[in-house]
């Protein structure tokens, strides 16, 4: 299927940015200077008003891109708006999904988010047991559907998510909420060992904010790095300064070259190649 | 009591589990340790509940016949005194059961989410009490116009962290100890404080607080020798609601009234995402918030509405998913009172029967005032919890208003004290 072709002659720097932070022209130049930098993936968040697994930064980029006017049909033609060639998904919650269109089921959404390009979803709220019905739309429509595997996620649990996944699994480098960090959780490492089995592309978030980050990541192991509250840092940064669109615009492609940067360099120190 | 299956995460469409995968393996855990100690009464687990709830909590509570109210209504009226329970609400019928199931969980710190911060209350003093270190989550509107529950909660020993986000209530507290029990899982409990959130808690709180019923049905067929025509309870997310419906749903000839906040208006404001009420189970529609599909207020998008009440307690958008099966099951009947009339209540309570409801009990009075000729000639009405924490808020909005049943509270500024 679609997106394992993102992670599969290189690791993949997939960047996450809240779409419509701080408003939607801005944020339509953000994520392309993220596909300029050299993103391979990009996940784009469609704001939820009770966002349980984000830690502040993320809260307070949905914050400012629900003030700015932002909704999922807002969402679906900032899709259609964006001038990227770089495959999208959408991360967010499941009650925004399931009451789209008919307010009774995943289906609407997932039709509408294939016909305007996005081709899998994240929706950290949603386990695998109660993936059923969106699991079976995103087959209809042709979508991945990424899961998110936690330090804690072990035996029974593990098998079953890995049976339901597609496209790539989210590997939560440490336990908590989204948000960047000084430094990268052990825990990785022992997560990654655990799906060393399954030929599902690994890529790792959650804490990663530097190119050495992304680099000690993928030399671990991990096929790609997710980075959103480094990113949503500067967009943040900028809001608050007031810096040009086209500086803080600048400032992601930078960041976002230099975590691509890492992550190759971490390929090129691995003993042997995953992949040929 | 209701026969469901307690392995069962779901009441008909309602329930489930939604929330990151990091708290499922926690989240299976708890269900391992709910369905030995709570259901198998394993290690005699529901036996040391029992008798904390009797020597610490002061259970059983009276039902008692309320003279004046059966006069003024011309109906049998009975109270069931939660707000007898220590700490002053039905509350720490849940908190103590859960603190201790930590502790037999071999978990080493609790967290929690308050609104009006009774369940904050209850919860530190259930964990001072079992000696477990406590931190309770709180928006800040909730703590401004809650202090002496902020207090009490200080007092007892427990951390009190300020919820910043959003409008600062009830919402924001219990996304805020999720995030906190995301990151602390391996060896913190959250001690919910109701019927909500993912499976096991709806059910596990039920049974904590289905002792109201269990009491107050025998109470009831001792006093008056059968059942009472209907039950009375508040709800906002529903854990005394459901604790007084429990043992009494089965009895398919008892009306159960769900009296909801009606806030200031039931009309919603959709652009500024705004419901200025609480009404969830008579207005709200299916979605899935907080681990939970349930019935919420919520706009046409799904985002989560800022709910609305004078009842700090009642102010929150969900309700526990048992309780929207049963309405949509038509067992529930889901009413609401507006904030004037749950004052009304509550200064009615205070004089007539000598007991000073919280705002969240004062609702099911206020509609025992507007419905007395409906409801049959036995009722029990659950008084949830007692008003001391609520002072504030009454005087503040009864000066507002032109209440006729309010007392003249101008002494202040007749002996200086302070205007009103």
């Amino acid at each position: 299927m679609g997106l394992e072709r993102a992670f599969a002659d290189e690791p993949a720097f997939v960047p996450y940015l809240a779409a419509g932070d701080p408003n939607y022209e801005a944020s339509l130049e953000y994520v392309e200077a993220l596909a300029r930098g050299g993103a391979d993936v990009i996940e784009l968040g469609l704001p939820f008003s009770e966002p349980i697994a984000e830690g502040k930064t993320i809260q307070n980029a949905i914050v400012r891109s629900l003030e700015a006017g932002m909704t999922p049909d807002r969402f679906f033609e900032f899709v259609t708006d964006l001038d990227v060639d770089v495959p999208l998904v959408c991360m967010t919650y499941y009650n925004l999904i399931y009451q789209y269109g008919t307010g009774d089921g995943p289906r609407p959404f997932v039709e509408k988010a294939a016909e305007v390009g996005i081709e899998g979803l994240v929706v950290p709220d949603l386990p695998a047991e109660e993936a059923g019905p969106l699991r079976r739309a995103c087959d209809e429509f042709g979508l991945d559907l990424v899961f998110i595997v936690a330090p804690t996620t072990t035996g029974d649990r593990l098998e079953r998510m890995l049976e339901q996944v597609s496209g790539y699994v989210y590997v939560q480098a440490r336990l908590g909420v989204t948000g960047a960090r000084e430094d990268v959780d052990d825990a990785t490492e022992e997560s990654l060992a655990r799906l060393s089995d399954w030929d599902v592309p690994k890529a790792v978030g959650f804490g990663i904010k530097t190119g050495d980050h992304a680099e000690r990541i993928v030399s671990a192991g991990a096929d790609g790095v997710i980075v959103g509250s480094a990113l949503v840092d500067i967009v943040a940064e900028g809001h608050e300064n007031r810096d040009s669109v086209e500086e803080v615009a600048d400032r992601l492609e930078a960041k976002a070259r230099e975590l691509k940067e890492g992550a190759l360099r971490g390929a090129s120190e691995r003993p042997q190649p995953e992949r040929t | 009591m209701s026969t469901d299956d307690a392995h069962d995460p779901k009441f008909g469409e309602y329930g489930g589990q939604y929330v990151p995968e990091a708290l499922m393996p926690a989240i299976e855990e708890l269900e391992d340790a709910y369905e030995r100690y709570v259901l198998e009464n394993e290690d005699g687990f529901m036996d040391e509940f029992r008798q904390r709830l009797a020597d610490f909590g002061g259970r059983p509570t009276p039902l008692q016949y309320a003279d004046q109210l059966s006069a003024r209504y011309d109906t049998d009226v009975y109270l069931k005194r939660e707000d007898l329970l220590h700490g002053g609400a039905h509350k720490l019928n849940n908190a103590l059961g859960q603190v201790l199931l930590a502790k037999y969980m071999g978990k080493e710190r609790i967290i929690a989410e308050t609104g009006a911060g009774q369940h904050g209350t209850a919860t530190a003093m259930a964990a001072a009490h079992l000696d477990m270190p406590c931190e309770i989550y709180m928006g800040e509107t909730d703590i401004a116009r809650q202090r002496p529950n902020v207090f009490r909660m200080r007092i007892n020993g427990s951390e009190v962290n300020p919820v910043t986000v959003g409008r600062g209530t009830l919402k924001e507290a219990i996304s805020e100890t999720m995030r906190d029990w995301a990151t602390t899982v391996e060896n913190t409990h959250y001690v919910i404080g109701s019927v909500v959130g993912p499976h096991p808690f709806p059910k596990m709180v039920r049974d904590f607080q289905a002792v109201i019923s269990e009491e107050a049905r025998e109470q009831a067929i001792e006093k008056t020798g059968g059942l009472p025509d209907a039950v009375l309870a508040c709800a906002g997310g529903g854990s005394n609601t459901m604790g007084a419906f429990a043992h009494f749903v089965d009895d398919t000839d008892v009306d159960l009234y769900a009296v909801e906040a009606g806030g200031s208006s039931l009309q919603v404001d959709e652009e500024e995402g705004v419901a200025p009420n609480s009404a969830t189970l008579s207005t709200g529609d299916e979605g899935v918030l907080h681990g939970a599909r349930t019935k919420l207020l919520q706009d046409s998008d799904g985002q989560i509405m800022e709910s609305h009440s004078v009842s700090a307690g009642l102010d929150y958008a969900g309700v526990g998913p048992e309780l929207a099966h049963l309405v949509d099951e038509d067992r529930v009947i889901p009413v609401n009172i507006d904030d004037d009339a749950a004052l009304e209540a509550f200064h009615r309570l205070s004089q007539d029967e000598g007991i000073i409801p919280a705002l969240e009990t004062a609702h099911a009075f206020g509609y025992l005032e507007e419905h007395h000729d409906e409801v049959g000639d036995t009722v029990v009405v659950n008084v949830s919890g007692r008003g001391d924490k609520d002072l504030e808020t009454v005087i503040e909005e009864t000066s507002k208003r032109d209440l006729d049943i309010a007392p003249d509270m101008s002494i202040f500024k007749r002996v200086g004290g302070g205007g009103l």
